[in-house]
């Protein structure tokens, strides 16, 4: 096996033992990179000089302390980068340099592990297809007709494609996990205030929240230890004990209680996608798992609710991009203009949509009809799950109800595009973790299965998904990209 | 209630954004769309339902009010799109 095609923890046994050096596993990712992102198109920059730089000064044992030292990694570009450009896929930021690193990036930074480079996304993670990306669309390695899913589309893409064994994304209302499905590879999703959002640029502050695209599990782990826990400077970053992830890493489920709700298996779930499901639910009894039916009845005003709520914290968080302190300006002779010019300018049509939507439902008049309303479903569907938790561990869905679509198929349809969400969409409301890994394939294409925890319960999601991984063989496909030397 | 025109260029104005005339008509079909789709949320009685405006038990977050040294302001400067005297620089307000 090449070196690009290796995870975190085995790479990381490799340098450990000798058998390669951290510039070999950056010359194998780079030269992987250079053979396939034409036809991927994952990245919207790269940092290989500073890379292999960095490499150069870890080549030697005795100077790598850190718990990923000399590993590569990647990042959705909604992740400010101290003196690397950040852009989030918007002409707004096209040529935004960050003066400091968000809290994720510095936790990696400091453990010594090698950015490589920033991915592409919908623009302010406003999208499920990274079609919505001001440059350019990814495309799914397994089908380059097909789009990654999104918004982190250039983080599962990088990482099906071999480009980089783990990179961060966000997820506000599916972006880790849909992408991680529609490309064949783990998303995991911290709860909630689990993991500091200091630095990545926001959408919904009350639903972001940045997590781990990797192939396996026990990468997700790893990088869950770096990065959870408390920081001063994110207030909502939670004061909760941050557990050793990697002692989850034990496939003993017996007796592990798992709930699947009736409203996954109804309409508009592609038959292969629930047969799918449902063989991975036998799995689970297989392995000793209980597994009973439950209902999550207001599951289906989780995505009214966030149409809402979404675009009206999206707007207040994109009002900071007026032309004055950072990012695109478009000159006028008064500021009115200035501002109006500069924004017309710098959004595309998705987030003009979405500040609107949102400066409308918190107007006078509008406030208590639509914010107020969609807040009290949010209520109901986080109570919903609350009742499931008081007699069940876990909680097993479809990670989305289809596989991935074609490029342009429903850039015109935007409910549709949204309806992508719909399983994905409740457990941002109420704030929990979940994960998506590989469950098997339909016609070729990745289906994923999420699986949903307790908040602050990650542990439970990741042993229960380390299970499954270990007792399956879905995620050992890889797609065929040309290039690959057997 | 639909959206008119009007209603979608004052909103465009309130959120800064300026629309071409043919764009109006699309963006108020889109956001109509949206809203009529949100108003299923109707379906459901809440009267009696607290807000959730935030998953987490947090309210008021305070620190001691210490001073702490903050990014150099050359550096902050640095990302202005037009700077005067160590200043950002914009039209004429009044």
């Amino acid at each position: 096996m090449e070196l690009y095609e290796l995870g975190l923890c085995d790479l990381q046994d490799k340098l450990n033992r000798d058998e390669a050096s951290v510039q070999e596993i950056m010359e194998s990712i780079f030269k992987r990179i250079h053979t396939v992102d034409d036809k991927v198109k994952a990245f919207i920059t790269l940092d290989e000089e500073n890379a292999l730089k960095k490499a150069a000064d870890l080549s030697h044992k005795d100077s790598r302390k850190g718990t990923i030292a000399g590993l590569p990694f990647a990042l959705k570009d909604v992740f400010c980068t101290r003196g690397l450009r950040t852009t989030c896929a918007s002409r707004m930021l096209e040529n935004y340099v960050p003066i400091y690193d968000a809290t994720a990036v510095s936790r990696l930074n400091a453990e010594q592990g090698i950015l490589i480079g920033k991915t592409n996304m919908d623009e302010f993670a406003m999208g499920s297809s990274t079609e919505l990306s001001a440059f350019f669309p990814t495309r799914n390695p397994w089908d380059l007709e097909r789009v990654p899913g999104g918004s982190s589309g250039g983080c599962a893409a990088a990482v099906a494609a071999g480009e980089v064994p783990v990179a961060l994304g966000s997820d506000t209302g599916g972006s880790i996990r849909q992408p991680a499905a529609f490309c064949g590879v783990v998303g995991f999703k911290p709860s909630y205030g689990r993991v500091s959002r200091w630095g990545v640029v926001a959408y919904t502050s009350s639903m972001d929240q940045a997590g781990v695209i990797a192939r396996k599990v026990e990468d997700c782990a790893l990088i869950m230890n770096i990065i959870a826990g408390r920081d001063p400077l994110d207030a909502t970053s939670a004061e909760v004990k941050v557990p050793d992830y990697t002692s989850f890493l034990n496939p003993d489920i017996r007796g592990m209680k798992i709930a699947y709700p009736t409203e996954c298996f109804q309409q508009g779930v592609d038959e292969e996608v629930k047969n799918l499901i449902l063989a991975a639910l036998k799995k689970y009894e297989e392995l000793g798992a209980i597994i009973e039916e439950v209902s999550l009845s207001h599951g289906e005003y989780a995505l009214p609710a966030y149409y809402i709520i979404g675009p009206a914290e999206a707007s207040t968080n994109l009002a900071c991009y007026d032309g004055v302190r950072f990012g695109l300006r478009v000159e006028a002779d008064n500021i009115l203009d200035m501002y109006c010019n500069s924004r017309t300018a710098g959004f595309g049509d998705e987030v003009k949509r979405r500040i609107m939507l949102g400066t409308h439902v918190l107007s006078s008049g509008y406030y208590e009809n639509y914010y107020l309303k969609a807040m009290k479903v949010r209520r109901l569907i986080k109570n919903d799950f609350d009742q499931v938790f008081k007699n069940y561990d876990l909680i097993i869905t479809p990670t989305t109800p289809t596989t991935a679509f074609k490029l342009g198929a429903e850039l015109n349809d935007t409910l549709t595009l949204y309806g992508n969400d719909i399983f994905t969409v409740p457990v941002n409301m109420a704030g929990l973790p979940a994960i998506s890994i590989p469950c098997g394939f339909s016609e070729g294409l990745p289906v994923g299965m999420q699986i949903i925890g307790q908040a602050f319960d990650e542990g439970r999601v990741l042993k229960a998904a380390y299970a499954f991984e270990q007792n399956t063989i879905h995620h050992k496909n890889k797609p065929s990209l040309g290039g690959e030397e057997r | 209630m639909a959206l008119t025109i009007k209603a979608v260029e004052d909103i465009a104005l309130m959120a800064r954004l300026k629309l071409k005339e043919e764009e109006k008509e699309d963006f108020a079909r889109q956001l109509n769309l949206v809203l009529d789709y949100t108003n299923r949320l109707h379906e459901l009685n809440t009267d009696n339902v607290e807000p959730l405006t935030h998953v987490l038990p947090v309210y008021n977050v305070f620190r001691d009010d210490v001073v702490c040294p903050s990014s150099p302001r050359e550096e902050i400067l640095s990302n202005g799109p037009l700077l005067e005297d160590g200043q950002y620089k914009v039209p004429k307000i009044m």
